[in-house]
């Protein structure tokens, strides 16, 4: 009988008040899919960087007047470099292949240039990707190589780019959040106080604290709880008509989001809400009712 | 069963205490009338034995428990074994008698089978057989005083605290209910009563205990008014 006296007063708390209930579930859902999704950028750029990283190139660029013993001598040195798992060699020819393809809408560029301009190059596969560093200051100085190129840079740009979005999503949830706290507890107020005859006489006959508290806290929780469902509703959303609409064309660049990840998102959003709801509702009862 | 030892309490910006000094003992089973002007520190001794208030100084022990000590947790357990009626009566205006006792009693855990056996029972002992279905505002004051008494008394607490009673009713609904208090009391209840009330206290010839400006000036067994 106490459970259901605890839940039938929890949905007459939640429809007594109902504007208020409302806008704390959307204050809260918005805060839920703010962290949902900065969360989920967290996700997907540790996996792009081991995806990046993984396969990372890192290309040794000969001078146009390198002589053959020079290419014999980096040759070597190369097939004996135990951080090195293959070499491909591309010679003038194969440059200007690569050139033709990305330039190939710029055909007056292409005329300019023939494959006697282009530099010879080594293109390394690493044993461990993560040791680009350690090439490039190895290759860098013997005679006859120009520069050594990895892609690192421009990945590092990349990355920089979602770490920034991703704080973005991190400052408008704990604002919303901060929002959806100041709401949870102005209604736990006026809760308290249109139930502050119950609550008098509850305490004065000595009802324990939990029984007078749990309807109050358990209210702001299942708001949390809906509002959580509403963020899960609004990430659905985000992955279906922005990464998977919007967003598409640039699936070669992102791993794609997946059902499993933003269901994954679930459980942190609604911990999250209903956590910050019940202990803000206890804190407030704790001031407003003082039991 | 109640004693005061050396109670000193002052309110935050008060300028004296209001009490001072104040030492009590109440036995088990008696009827103590605490008597004395607005403002004496009557109600605040009621407030202490309710754990609501905390002495500046001194020791209260109700029942064999140091109530000075008390953790607030313990508040809720210690409250079942005291029953309180005021003068506002304090009774939840949207339930029928029959449910306003029947709260006090499940929102502590009891059954509703508990209360559809006791709750006729005491509202019966109390005079209100066949008013439990009135709402509070449609029974008179001295009957919804009578709710208060019966739902102070349904867990058969081993103290009944009275803050003024009587105060909201005239002299002939007055004197039922001391009578009231006084077949509760004969049940073993000790009974605290704070009241302004000469004629009720006169008519009983119980304890008389006065306060004045926060301090006994008299404590006198089968007194008067004064």
């Amino acid at each position: 009988m106490r459970l259901k006296y605890v839940l039938s007063e929890v949905l007459v708390g939640l429809w007594r008040n109902v504007t208020m209930t409302i806008a704390m579930i959307i204050t809260m859902a918005v805060s839920l899919t703010m962290l949902g999704a900065s969360g989920l950028i967290y996700v997907k750029v540790a996996e792009m960087k081991e995806l990046y990283f993984e396969n990372i190139e890192v290309s040794i660029f000969l001078e146009t007047e390198v002589t053959e013993e020079q290419k014999t001598a980096i040759q070597a040195k190369l097939d004996a470099d135990p951080l090195i798992e293959s070499v491909t060699y591309v010679n003038k020819e194969e440059a200007y292949e690569i050139v033709e393809e990305i330039f190939r809408d710029s055909p007056d560029l292409l005329s300019a240039i023939g494959p006697e301009v282009l530099p010879e190059s080594y293109r390394l596969k690493l044993v461990n990707p993560q040791e680009y560093q350690a090439i490039g200051e190895q290759y860098a100085e013997i005679e006859g190589v120009d520069q050594v190129i990895d892609k690192s840079s421009v990945l590092d740009k990349i990355f920089k780019l979602f770490s920034a979005g991703q704080n973005i999503a991190l400052v408008a949830a704990i604002a919303m959040a901060v929002a959806a706290l100041l709401l949870v507890a102005n209604t736990i107020q006026v809760a308290a106080y249109s139930k502050r005859r119950e609550v008098a006489v509850m305490k004065l006959v000595g009802a324990s604290n939990w029984f007078i508290q749990a309807p109050f806290v358990l209210e702001a929780v299942v708001a949390g709880l809906i509002g959580s469902l509403l963020g899960l509703g609004a990430l659905a959303g985000l992955k279906v008509f922005l990464f998977d609409g919007a967003l598409r064309a640039l699936q070669g660049l992102f791993a794609p989001v997946s059902w499993g990840e933003v269901l994954l998102a679930f459980p942190l959003m609604a911990a999250v809400g209903a956590l910050i709801s019940a202990i803000t509702a206890w804190v407030t009862l704790r001031f407003y009712l003082r039991v | 069963m109640i004693q005061l030892e050396q109670v000193t309490k002052t309110y935050p910006k008060a300028s004296r205490p209001s009490l001072d000094n104040v030492s009590v003992a109440i036995e088990k089973g008696e009827f103590v009338f605490f008597i004395g002007p607005s403002g004496s520190g009557k109600s605040t001794i009621i407030k202490m034995l309710l754990h609501e208030v905390a002495p500046n100084k001194g020791r209260i022990v109700v029942n064999g428990k140091d109530v000075t000590s008390m953790r607030s947790w313990k508040r809720p357990a210690f409250r079942r074994s005291i029953g309180c009626v005021f003068q506002d009566f304090r009774l939840l205006p949207n339930r029928t008698a029959y449910e306003n006792v029947a709260f006090a009693l499940e929102v502590i855990g009891k059954t509703k089978a508990v209360a559809r056996r006791v709750v006729p029972e005491v509202l019966e002992l109390v005079g209100l057989g066949g008013k439990e279905h009135r709402y509070p505002q449609e029974l008179s004051g001295g009957e919804q005083q009578r709710v208060a008494v019966a739902r102070a008394f349904v867990n058969r607490p081993l103290i009944l605290l009275a803050d003024e009673p009587t105060g909201n009713l005239d002299p002939d609904t007055s004197i039922e209910i001391m009578r009231l208090l006084d077949r509760i009391n004969r049940t073993g209840t000790t009974v605290v009563m704070v009241t302004h009330d000469s004629n009720i206290v006169n008519q009983m010839r119980r304890r008389v205990i006065e306060i004045e400006s926060g301090r006994i000036v008299r404590d006198q067994a089968r007194g008067v008014y004064g």
